[in-house]
């Protein structure tokens, strides 16, 4: 110990070992914490049930992420019992495996929205994003009726493009038709076999209640209502979801 | 244990000088720094006032909360802190070495230029939407590319200025910034590993995904805390505490000590951002035990910085600016006990999600990082203008007392509000219920989300008064520095 104190001299004296040796001591900790989950296999839970977003989904996680809504709302189910009653099951890494960037966040202002899917209408999203005080007079959520605005996604094909290019299973039929799929999630009565085949248990509607043009509204619902919605728990058994 | 012989930071400013130190850039990042501090304390006052009353959002796509809070924490870590870090880190640098920085003037302006330009930009951005949703990393690809650049260039200053040393050793204060200018690289490099969709600006995809990317992120995440909030400010701990109290650091070999443990074990503790998740269960213990083990180190940094007064205790009495820099390694203690506790799962169970994260990041912001800048700030300006003192000690103490007020308002009331929600999400009632619904734990946090609006509010007032009493100094002909005197100052002395 001493002697290392006393050798401290040759280090002080030479930039080039400090800053090396200095690289070296602040790698250790992330490579022992990150490369493991990568490597071992059952990081990712084996459920059945995961798909990619569908193209409307997908647009509306990106307004999603636009406008910080992990600022206040987390998407991660913690494994206790008071969390189990008011969210659901608590939230697997499978869950997330395709989620650029995940957004598990790190603060519940707003409640955790992991299982929000399928528990309101698509009506009360609507109205509860376009003035949330009409909806829960406690809330202290910032109104987003601006997303009633058409949505732009032009660059949705480019979207998916990349996601497959970063390893999501998009299919080269999907990135096709990924313009077409999105326009078809959003009208209720568009004749859409391509579009279910492709997505599993994706819904068609008219998310902001209005059929007409494709709003930002339309995707956000449409990716608020998927979520959590993917994984059927009552399937899962306990060998699948041991992490190692 | 201190050892003799080994001195603090080199001698005293202006006269004997033989080298012919750059200025101008430090006096612009130093400028900066007071405002960028002004502009993300005023940020916090306008989104702690919307969460107490949230018609404040404006009906303004610009102004929600979600789009402003990473211009508040980017304003405040990476624009303040940022900027007090690489102006203090080219003085000190160029003082301890006595050499001239490496590049000269101009190196020193592309710093500064470029560096402002990356916060404009990546604010700008946030504004607009364009984010990559990654807390503390939410700047774009092309403004991640852009500061790759001036990072390196900054490297390249500073380890070239060092190169040049007359001195023998190179100074603590160096080790940390230069840990601080490193690690720092490295996290942002792969933080922001990301795919641009179509080659068009504006929207990219990140690399990493779901439990991987929680991972990176949160390595990234806590070692923006550990190194640029910590280590770097620890560089300036190591210069300016010396300097104001005129003694030399406590032990020489505590500072090795604590280096080498504090780069050590802070990367490792990045997992306890993410307990009880669906990150797995042993990165998560050992994020929790390195987290527990890192309070040593940051006690044994803590120690030497306040041990550095032995003896000169009663300066604290005589010199305003000295009482921020000595507090602020108080809050830095209190910090890194609060952290430690904070990481332990049982007490992460109930914080994790409240207010209680907020009051511990914000003891930490606005009493270490924000109190070690004030009084290095109220010690080079009259430096770097040629001043023989501030215009008013008295107004010090003023914005000091108000600064402490705020942030004792702050923290205790984000304690009270966190603990609060932790309690109440998991509260049941006679029958097994859930008492409360997830709003009503929202209504309940309303008195305290306007009593930490008041803290930050009495903690930006106390920033205003320190904006006028800089101007005064800077402005004033009566305080203009005479004719060189001889200083007694310090001498370094080689190290055992």
């Amino acid at each position: 110990m001493f002697r290392f104190l006393r050798d401290h001299g040759i280090i002080e004296r030479n930039l080039i070992l400090m800053g090396v040796l200095t690289l070296i001591t602040v790698s250790i900790g992330g490579l022992v914490q990150i490369v493991p989950l990568f490597t071992i296999e059952t990081t990712i839970e084996r459920v059945e049930g995961m798909r990619p977003y569908t193209p409307l989904e997908l647009a509306g996680r990106d307004i999603y992420v636009r406008e910080g809504c992990y600022t206040c709302h987390s998407q991660m189910v913690r494994p206790f019992r008071d969390e189990a009653e008011r969210y659901g099951h608590y939230s697997l890494a499978a869950e997330s495996m395709y989620d650029r960037p995940f957004q598990w966040g790190s603060k519940r202002s707003g409640p955790d929205l992991a299982r929000l899917g399928g528990r309101y209408s698509d009506d009360w999203h609507a109205a509860h994003l376009r003035s949330p005080r009409a909806v829960v007079p406690e809330s202290i959520m910032p109104p987003y009726a601006f997303l009633d605005r058409p949505l732009d996604y032009s660059d949705i094909g480019a979207k998916l493009k990349a996601q497959q290019a970063l390893g999501v299973p998009y299919t080269d039929a999907m990135v096709a038709n990924a313009r077409a799929d999105l326009e078809a999630q959003a009208r209720p009565d568009a004749d859409a076999a391509g579009f279910s085949g492709r997505y599993a248990k994706a819904r068609q509607a008219a998310f902001d209640g209005n059929a007409g043009t494709i709003t930002e509204m339309d995707a956000l619902v449409a990716y608020l209502q998927m979520l959590g919605t993917l994984v059927q728990f009552r399937d899962v058994t306990p060998e699948q979801v041991r992490q190692q | 244990m201190a050892v003799a012989g080994y001195a603090g930071p080199a001698t005293g400013h202006g006269p004997g000088r033989d080298f012919d130190m750059v200025e101008g850039p430090i006096r612009a990042f130093a400028i900066a720094t007071i405002f960028w501090g002004v502009v993300g304390f005023l940020m916090g006052v306008l989104i702690a006032s919307q969460l107490a009353w949230p018609l404040l959002n404006l009906d303004l796509e610009w102004t929600t909360f979600g789009r402003l809070r990473p211009v508040h924490t980017s304003a405040v870590i990476f624009a303040f802190g940022g900027n007090a870090l690489i102006c203090t880190s080219l003085y000190v640098v160029q003082r301890t070495c006595r050499a001239r920085l490496f590049g000269g003037e101009d190196m020193g302006w592309f710093l500064f230029w470029g560096y402002q330009f990356f916060i404009v930009t990546a604010a700008l951005g946030y504004v607009l939407g364009v984010t990559q949703g990654k807390e503390y990393a939410e700047p774009e690809w092309y403004v991640d590319l852009f500061l790759t650049v001036v990072w390196v260039a900054y490297l390249i200053a500073f380890g070239g200025t060092i190169l040049r040393r007359q001195e023998p050793h190179i100074y603590v204060a160096n080790w940390f910034y230069l840990a601080f200018i490193i690690t720092i690289a490295m996290l942002h490099l792969v933080n922001n590993f990301a795919l641009p969709v179509g080659g068009g600006v504006g929207k990219s995809y990140i690399v990493w995904s779901g439990v991987q990317d929680a991972m990176i992120q949160w390595w990234y995440g806590h070692n923006a805390v550990g190194f640029f909030l910590t280590a770097g400010f620890l560089g300036m701990m190591y210069y300016f505490i010396p300097k104001q109290a005129e003694r030399p650091v406590y032990s020489y070999r505590l500072s090795i000590v604590h280096f080498w443990t504090l780069i050590f074990l802070y990367i490792w503790a990045g997992p306890h951002h993410l307990h009880y998740t669906a990150l797995p269960d042993w990165a998560q213990t050992l994020g929790m035990v390195f987290s527990v083990m890192l309070w040593m180190p940051s006690w044994g940094g803590m120690i030497n910085g306040l041990m550095t007064l032995s003896g000169a205790w009663d300066k604290l009495r005589t010199n305003p600016a000295l009482r921020f820099s000595v507090t602020s390694v108080g809050f830095y203690g209190m910090s890194t006990f609060e952290g430690p506790v904070m990481s332990i799962k049982a007490v992460n169970a109930l914080s994790h999600y409240t207010d209680w994260t907020i009051g511990h990041v914000h003891s930490g912001a606005m009493g270490w990082v924000g109190f070690v800048s004030f009084g290095a700030m109220y010690y080079l300006f009259p430096k770097l203008w040629r001043k023989t003192g501030l215009y008013s000690d008295k107004l010090v103490s003023w914005h000091f007392w108000l600064a402490t007020l705020g942030i004792v308002f702050y923290i205790t009331a984000m304690w009270v509000s966190g603990i609060m929600q932790g309690l109440m999400w998991r509260a049941y009632d006679e029958l097994g219920f859930l008492q409360y619904s997830f709003v009503e734990t929202v209504e309940a946090m309303h008195p305290y989300y306007v009593i930490r609006m008041l803290g930050g509010l009495l903690y930006l007032s106390g920033a205003l008064i320190m904006v006028y009493n800089l101007w005064m100094t800077v402005r004033s002909s009566t305080l203009a520095e005479a004719a060189p005197a001889a200083q007694p100052g310090l001498v370094p002395a080689a190290a055992e």
